[in-house]
């Protein structure tokens, strides 16, 4: 039942053509990619209810428990969610483990003269990937368990990002973790257009300045909050 | 001109190796890079040292054999192969640093020059249009429309010198293998095998060792031939495709 | 003059002259040879019948047979493949790291076939005319005419394959005309045609070597050819890597090694190209035919200084639009654009005003030399002559003209520094091709049975003088079409008994290569290998290049030897044989070079005559043009080896012209 099933969807061969090689692995990286960046989108447009007042980003925070009731369950959907977001991650991260093992050996002798190549965002991919990924278990910690953030308690959202952008090393970690976000999305969202076999000559330029214009929307919205914390604007 | 070399001398295939200086003068501009190794070679010689071996046929920029990292960059700092790069490029007592292609792929056989042979068997994963000699239409049975023919033509341009891999951080031959898949899957010739080209050259490419794209551009950046970046966007379409379409 | 007798061969007794020379002779005239092969009947029929009376291997038996292809140009990876894809088991050799970079793909301009697409009055009797009279009636009937009937089968199949080339907005393929002829039957990629032909070729014979049906051999250069009890059964090649010696074991030998036009140095072939096969194949018994009809290809970057170490050439194409010119004054050293449209010569335009600056090669470039010979030239040392693009693009746009030639004009600029939009580009003519090479029958085998030579390797297609465009069509026609129905032949009607590895002809091959290599590396000198091949290539130029003189052939063949013996004394060798150790190949190249030029020399001096690309001071009409000698020279003159200090034997192929009547070429 369930063989006849895969193979009408999605052919096992197919997926395990994909797995096996690396255009399908870096497919899978760049499809995942996408996926987190629509995520990352509304989790900034989100994020901005901050600047209304602890009542809107409370409440806001309240309804995504009881999206989708009463089809779903109570926090059911943010389950979900939650779900395919820890898949991406992780195959994201697979992904780029395996393929960055492979490149790596794939030159296993540098060159004696040493010159910069690529932009700073290429050549940042993986340590920003690495420093992203750290970052996602710090702000779960942080904001969603509450473990890092002695002063938190559930069911207070606004308060507890106060509480958290309020020591210099809540908002620092934060502020770093924004930027290396920025490069990533810059070259991520390019790279990801090129691995899905999206772009072409023509089409080039425009997802360049997608890319750049994408980048700097997501780090100036996800950056305003803590800035307005430390600033004294949102407290 | 005088000039400082550091060329990276190597004596066999899995030897160690070294970069060694070398001085050379009586270097004129209007001298290729490679005549002007020559220069060097011919005095090596008569001092009874071995000269440095390094791959070169046509030395007009089209056979594709010469090929070497100077300064760190592949091919030099012209857009160009190497036998087309002039020493007017270089100035009176510069340093240059001449390696052979790193990567793990393209093995060194000595000195400067590396083994390809990577390259031959990605092509014969799939890299032609099966036409046994005798059996063709007349070649206008099929037109051909004039932009599908400029697109394979521009990818068809590829010289298999290797300077993308030696350019990618990652020494990848995704450029290379790229631009066939693109020359035969836009025409209408290579239709029939568009899918089995595509899978069986990206899985040769993986099997001979070269690392993944990770979109730097190093590889296009230094295209003598300038095959465009886009090219391996479109392999990678046809490739999804095929995979989707006709897994194996 | 000590032996002026013989080899001044006169037109009584030249035999004679030659047997009863006071001393060694340098020649000796044998047995007339002639091409049993090619039927007899209608031109155009002749192919036809041939293949009808050609014997077939049975599919099942080709397994069977081994055949072994030198080298991976147009000729012979058609050829390895389409023998392959017939079921025979191919071993094939290159001496570069892959079969793709053979020097077929550095020819720029385009490839001939007589589709008369364009409705402009050509066809297959037109092309095989326009290539007879284009080789000055040096060439046999019966195979050229087999040439043009095959091209238009050329183009399909390279269609077919995926070949990119230039198309028209309906999709139809796009041709253009080319040197000396006045239809457009050439087909074109851009400046790339070589490239685009040879890749389709190296990717048929890629699918091959996957099947497992060719064994490559990549990076090993033949050194000699086999000969067991009379066939020729194998080669004894080198690992270039290793430097392992090896015998490899065949059925048959197809030698597709290229011309020999290194001989002279500085020429537009690549660097490695080389004479050995050939040369080693005529010392086994397989006669030379034509050494001296050299091709002079009169559009080259002129050389810049004495480091140069190749010449390139710029597409023939360019002068569809392209006028050349020099100034009228001698020793003219303004800059050009300076220099008033009437104090310049356009030289070709006012000598040949039909054809203008669209001259076979062979006229356009003695002309170049008459002019800087004057003092016209322009350049450094005088040595070149103007291509100027001005008026085409005032006339077309200088857009139009980058789509024609914008990649011929990037890599002059490239070279040169020079930007060709704003001055005209300077060209001088150079060594290209080699019209001589093995003499080969109908079926294009050797004098030595089971030995073939295709492509520029043999001397067949293109008489005294090859037309553009010609070369590539020549090649392919041997590798995918000629050749293997011709080789069925042989292979169906020889007995192959399997020849050991211990047969005395393997180890009396095997150990004359070691021998010599040792040789090489023993002697220890004090010059360098490419010392020697420089100053070969100036006196051969001089001597045996664009036009020559009893005297100076008579001084090169004085020169040649002294320097051949002065190279065995002094050359230098460093490091070893079992390593990669390019100087030793190219010592071992330039040994051969040596011993080809003198054969060279001998022949353009036996030819009294002019020809084509071969030109003799003496032979010349009252204005100065070519005289071609008919009475005397109509013959195919092929050369038989007898040994290194015996004098070679002249044997002729009379030519008859049947369909195309011998005349004075004019292209007034």
């Amino acid at each position: 039942m369930t063989m006849a099933l895969a193979t009408r969807t999605a052919s096992p061969s197919a997926l395990r053509t994909l797995w096996g090689s690396t255009v399908g692995k870096k497919a899978v990286m760049a499809t995942t990619g996408v996926l987190m960046l629509l995520y990352l989108v509304a989790h900034m447009l989100g994020n901005l209810k901050v600047f209304f007042g602890p009542d809107d980003l409370n409440g806001y925070a309240a309804w995504l428990r009881t999206l989708g009731q009463p089809v779903l369950h109570h926090e059911w959907f943010l389950w979900t969610a939650r779900s395919v977001l820890l898949a991406a991650v992780v195959l994201h991260g697979v992904c780029a483990y395996q393929l960055s093992r492979r490149d790596i050996a794939a030159r296993p002798t540098g060159y004696a003269h040493k010159r910069h190549r690529a932009s700073y965002a290429t050549r940042t991919m993986r340590w920003g990937g690495v420093i992203l990924g750290l970052f996602i278990v710090w702000h779960i910690l942080d904001l969603t368990t509450l473990t890092v953030n002695p002063r938190a308690q559930q069911g207070h959202p606004y308060e507890n990002l106060v509480a958290s952008f309020s020591t210099w090393y809540g908002g620092g970690v934060y502020i770093v973790a924004m930027l290396a976000l920025c490069l990533h999305v810059h070259h991520g969202f390019w790279s990801a257009a090129q691995t899905l076999g999206a772009n072409s000559a023509r089409r080039d330029r425009a997802l360049k300045i997608t890319a750049t214009v994408l980048a700097a929307a997501l780090t100036i919205g996800f950056l305003s909050v803590p800035v307005a914390v430390m600033t004294g604007l949102v407290r | 001109m005088r000039l400082t070399l550091r060329v990276w001398r190597q004596t066999g295939p899995g030897e160690p190796g070294a970069m060694t200086e070398y001085q050379v003068s009586g270097i004129v501009p209007e001298m290729s890079f490679l005549e002007m190794l020559d220069v060097l070679n011919e005095e090596l010689i008569l001092r009874g040292e071995d000269p440095v071996a390094f791959d070169h046929d046509c030395r007009e920029g089209i056979c594709g054999a010469c090929g070497m990292v100077i300064n760190g960059q592949a091919h030099g700092p012209e857009r160009t192969t190497t036998c087309q790069l002039h020493m007017r490029e270089f100035g009176d007592g510069d340093t240059i640093d001449v390696e052979p292609w790193r990567a793990a792929a393209f093995p060194v056989v000595k000195d400067l020059v590396v083994d390809r042979s990577a390259f031959d068997r990605i092509i014969g994963a799939g890299g032609y249009i099966t036409a046994p000699t005798g059996s063709a239409p007349d070649a206008h049975a099929v037109p051909v429309p004039k932009e599908a023919a400029e697109t394979a033509f521009e990818n068809a341009e590829c010289i298999g010198c290797g300077a993308c891999v030696a350019a990618c951080p990652n020494g990848s031959a995704m450029l290379f293998t790229s631009a066939k898949v693109v020359h035969l899957n836009t025409l209408p010739q290579g239709a029939p095998e568009r899918e089995s080209r595509v899978l069986g050259m990206v899985g040769a490419m993986d099997a001979e060792g070269f690392g993944g794209c990770t979109n730097a551009g190093e590889c296009a950046t230094a295209c003598p031939k300038g095959i465009p970046l886009p090219s391996i966007a479109a392999m990678n379409r046809e490739y999804l495709r095929a995979a989707r379409r006709a897994p194996r | 003059m000590k032996h002026r007798t013989a080899h001044t061969p006169s037109r009584t007794a030249p035999q004679t002259a030659a047997r009863t020379a006071p001393r060694t002779p340098r020649y000796s005239v044998g047995s007339p040879i002639a091409d049993t092969k090619a039927p007899d009947g209608p031109v155009e029929r002749r192919w036809d019948q041939r293949r009808f009376e050609a014997r077939l291997v049975n599919p099942a038996n080709r397994r069977k047979h081994t055949v072994i292809v030198v080298g991976t140009g147009l000729a012979g990876a058609s050829a390895g493949a389409t023998l392959a894809e017939q079921g025979y088991r191919v071993t094939q050799f290159c001496y570069q790291d892959s079969p793709r970079r053979a020097h077929s793909i550095a020819a720029q301009g385009g490839i001939n076939a007589a589709k008369n697409y364009r409705n402009d009055g050509d066809s297959v009797r037109r092309l095989f005319y326009d290539t007879v009279k284009g080789g000055d009636f040096r060439a046999r009937e019966s195979n050229v005419h087999r040439l043009a009937e095959i091209s238009v089968e050329i183009i399909d199949q390279c269609v077919a394959q995926g070949v990119p080339f230039a198309r028209e907005y309906g999709g139809l393929l796009d041709t253009r005309s080319f040197g000396g002829v006045q239809v457009s039957r050439t087909f074109y990629a851009r400046g790339q045609t070589g490239q685009q032909l040879l890749l389709g070729a190296y990717q048929a014979l890629s699918r091959q070597i996957a099947a497992g049906a060719v064994e490559m051999h990549a990076r090993t250069e033949m050194l000699d050819l086999v000969v067991a009890d009379g066939r020729a059964r194998g080669i004894v090649a080198r690992d270039l890597v290793t430097g392992r010696i090896s015998t490899h074991l065949a059925d048959a030998v197809v030698l597709a090694t290229g011309g020999y036009g290194n001989v002279f140095h500085l020429s537009t072939n690549a660097k490695n190209s080389n004479a050995t096969a050939v040369w080693r194949a005529h010392r086994r018994g397989a006669y030379f035919a034509n050494p001296c009809f050299t091709q002079i290809h009169p559009t080259c970057i002129p050389r810049s200084g004495d480091h140069q170490s190749k010449l390139t050439l710029m597409s023939e194409s360019l002068r569809n639009d392209g006028r050349i010119w020099v100034p009228k004054a001698r020793g003219d050293t303004r800059p050009p654009e300076r220099i008033p449209e009437d104090e310049r010569d356009y030289y070709l335009e006012r000598i040949y005003p039909s054809f203008g600056n669209l001259v076979p090669r062979d006229i356009a470039s003695r002309a170049a030399k008459n002019v800087c010979d004057a003092g016209q030239g322009v350049g450094p040392g005088g040595q070149g002559v103007y291509l100027d693009f001005a008026d085409a693009v005032a006339r077309m746009g200088r857009e139009a003209v980058e789509a024609k030639y914008g990649n011929l004009f990037e890599m002059y600029e490239r070279i040169t520094a020079e930007d060709p939009y704003r001055a005209p580009m300077r060209i001088y003519p150079a060594i290209h091709y080699t019209m001589g090479g093995l003499w080969v029958d109908y079926d294009l085998q050797t004098t030595v049975p089971g030995l073939f030579a295709i492509g520029e390797a043999n001397f067949s297609d293109h008489g005294a003088n090859r037309l553009g465009a010609s070369a590539l069509m020549q090649g392919l026609a041997d590798g995918y079409f000629v050749l293997p129905a011709t080789l069925n032949d042989y292979l169906a009607r020889a007995p192959h008994q399997p020849v050991a590895d211990d047969h005395p002809a393997v180890a009396e091959a095997v150990a004359g290569t070691e021998d010599r290599l040792n040789l090489l590396l023993a002697v220890g000198g004090d010059r360098t290998p490419d010392s020697f091949h420089r100053e070969l290539g100036a006196l051969l130029w001089d001597e045996c290049g664009m036009s020559r003189t009893e005297a100076g052939l008579r001084k090169a063949l004085e020169r040649i030897p002294e320097l051949r013996e002065e190279f065995w004394r002094r050359v230098r060798v460093p490091g070893g044989g079992a390593q990669l150790n390019q100087s030793l190949e190219k010592a071992n190249r330039i040994a051969d070079h040596l011993e080809l030029a003198e054969l060279m020399c001998l022949d353009a001096l036996h030819r009294e005559e002019s020809c084509g690309g071969h030109f003799r001071e003496e032979s010349r009409t009252e204005d100065g043009e070519a005289r071609r000698d008919d009475d005397r020279f109509q013959y195919v003159a092929a050369w038989e080896f007898t040994g290194p200090a015996s004098a070679p034997v002249l044997h002729r192929e009379q030519l008859a012209f049947d369909h195309v009547h011998p005349t004075q070429r004019s292209y007034a």
